[in-house]
């Protein structure tokens, strides 16, 4: 479609966006703000964000947090490339329907009921196998379950898209299958597995509702903090806080989205190149 | 093989591979698809069916606060305690009925605020040049990668007594008193609407940019008023987005805990809340089991139909 856009759709869109933007917006503002009431503009100050670095809470939350996104993040990407793997190339295989609906349903499935059933089966298998105790392993093992499906559906769109021919070339020339993928479609994925590592980091570092059900005594990951204090009620350090966070993953997004989009250009260039039969510059 | 061989080579034996290799051939595939398949049968799925076990159990004075179904009696038979009791309580009390029906009012009006307000706006991206498009998309998909829990905070701290909204409606004096918005249930959909927008907004961009403007333009050729046109034409094509997005929105929200939490008020009784509080306040598990599995099944309605749209969309 090519067709200008009217004033009208136009006026809703920019309102629309300024719609998703404003509060955040107000509230990086409101975190600088010397006055411990919303309602009172106490003059400019980093207060809030010098009160942050001496809260130990909230540090050790941050870091059990990070520790867990990257750790879960990994693990789902390797395990979310393999389904993706398997659901691309392996056409019929037992339990490809299974395959699907699992990759699928945690898309769609609440979060707290895929939570209560993962503490039951925690609770379950602590009792009979006397393992995992509940805590950071725990939300780590619920995490990789649902950033999963998030890393097999980018995955797999990437991979109906690569040139399984690239592959075949390769294994006439003598590589092994696993060679010859990881030589040829590889390359080709890898921007979709940064971009899923990456979401499945912000996915597992924002869950609170999975988190706060499977995780046990002790373990309190950032979240979970914030919504304490957040329904504790005046709370201007949460706002130092979430302004840095807002503003390190945006920035991390656009630089990330940058990125990719350069490395995928050049690719394309290089492949438009070879194909031509010249050498890419 | 001896140098001085006059007589024809006897055709070289099959190869026969090692044995390694040969298993590697036939189960090698298994090495693949077996890791994420094991994984997601374990914690995602079986999940499941120990919740509808321990939804059959009663409640006990232990740790884990339930009674075992399967138990090893005297004369090693084994007794099967099934407790339908838990089922028959979800009817019984009018707080699981409620909250389920609320739940639904909630997400069905929160779904048609998002499409009222994604369709124009997805529209107007798919109408934007390619460059403003990449940009539009962007300004989209951000708020999607940013915290949850914290927008919903951001929203609180523009609606709330003192917010930003009171003070601007104040000053333009279209108000007089300042609004109480927060805890109550337009907040709650104003909420979902502001959390879930960009899950709207994509899949109808994504339907509405494969749209083939030389319908339009054949129907306005036709004497098509715009009007007509998009009623026609647009939406009709546009309905595997339609469905795409509703579903995105409505399926979370339904069970959404976070939000109502923050901005609505003690007495919003959506199903998300009642079985946290089931499950931490009142501790009792197999009647939290229980509510999951049915609203499980309820579920399971609106789940097929997104499936069903989502594969036709991937085949198209």
């Amino acid at each position: 479609m090519d067709q200008r856009a009217s004033p009208l759709l136009m006026t809703i869109l920019l309102v629309g966006v300024a719609f998703l933007y404003l509060p955040m917006l107000v509230l990086i503002g409101y975190s600088f703000n010397q006055s411990a009431l919303v309602s009172v503009w106490g003059g400019f100050s980093t207060v809030w964000y010098a009160r942050l670095l001496h809260s130990p809470e909230i540090l050790d939350a941050a870091w059990l947090s990070l520790r867990i996104a990257v750790t879960a993040s990994t693990g789902a990407v390797i395990l979310g490339t393999l389904a993706a793997v398997a659901l691309v190339r392996f056409r019929r295989f037992r339990g490809r329907f299974l395959l699907t609906g699992m990759v699928n349903a945690p898309l769609v499935m609440p979060e707290i009921i895929t939570g209560i059933t993962q503490l039951l089966l925690f609770i379950s298998m602590l009792n009979t196998i006397g393992w995992p105790h509940r805590g950071a392993l725990t939300i780590v093992i619920a995490h990789v379950a649902f950033c999963t499906s998030y890393v097999t559906i980018t995955v797999q769109s990437r991979l109906q898209s690569a040139d399984r021919a690239l592959e075949e070339a390769a294994m006439d020339l003598g590589a092994g299958p696993v060679g010859a993928f990881l030589d040829t479609t590889l390359p080709i994925i890898a921007p979709a597995l940064v971009s899923s590592w990456l979401l499945c980091l912000t996915l597992s570092l924002d869950d609170l509702v999975i988190s706060s059900l499977v995780s046990g005594p002790g373990a309190s990951t950032l979240p979970m903090v914030i919504y304490s204090k957040v329904k504790l009620g005046v709370t201007p350090d949460i706002n130092a806080l979430a302004s840095l966070i807002i503003g390190v993953v945006g920035a991390c997004v656009l630089v990330a989205g940058a990125t990719l989009r350069r490395a995928e250009r050049l690719r394309l260039r290089e492949q438009q190149c070879a194909e031509r039969g010249e050498a890419a510059s | 093989m001896t140098v001085a061989d006059s007589r024809p080579a006897p055709p070289p034996a099959p190869y026969r591979r090692p044995r390694f290799a040969r298993w590697m051939e036939r189960h090698g595939k298994w090495l693949i698809i077996g890791p994420p398949l094991a994984y997601l049968l374990v914690f995602f799925l079986i999940p499941f069916l120990f919740a509808l076990k321990i939804s059959f159990a009663d409640l006990a004075l232990r740790v884990p606060p339930f009674s075992d179904i399967l138990t090893v009696g005297a004369n090693e038979h084994i007794r099967v305690a099934l407790n339908f009791a838990n089922y028959r309580y979800l009817f019984t009390d009018d707080i699981y009925v409620l909250s389920y029906l609320y739940s639904l009012r909630t997400a069905f009006f929160s779904t048609l605020i998002c499409l009222l307000v994604g369709y124009p706006m997805a529209y107007a991206i798919a109408r934007a040049s390619k460059s403003a498009q990449n940009i539009l998309l962007m300004v989209i998909i951000v708020p999607f990668w940013t915290s949850f829990l914290l927008r919903v905070y951001a929203l609180e701290g523009i609606i709330q007594e003192h917010g930003m909204l009171n003070w601007v409606l104040l000053h333009l004096g279209l108000i007089h008193r300042p609004l109480m918005l927060m805890q109550t249930t337009p907040a709650v959909y104003l909420g979902i609407v502001y959390s879930y927008l960009p899950y709207m907004v994509l899949p109808l961009f994504a339907t509405l940019e494969k749209l083939d403007a030389s319908l339009l333009e054949a129907a306005a050729d036709l004497g098509s008023p715009p009007w007509r046109a998009f009623l026609d034409v647009t939406l009709p094509l546009s309905m595997p987005g339609v469905i795409a997005g509703s579903m995105l929105v409505f399926i979370p929200a339904i069970g959404e805990f976070v939000i109502p939490s923050i901005l609505g008020g003690p007495n919003n009784l959506m199903i998300g809340r009642v079985l946290w509080d089931e499950f931490f306040s009142n501790r009792d598990w197999p009647v939290a089991a229980a509510v999951s599995i049915v609203f499980l099944v309820f579920l399971a309605g609106p789940i097929a139909i997104y499936q069903h749209y989502n594969v036709k969309q991937l085949e198209s």
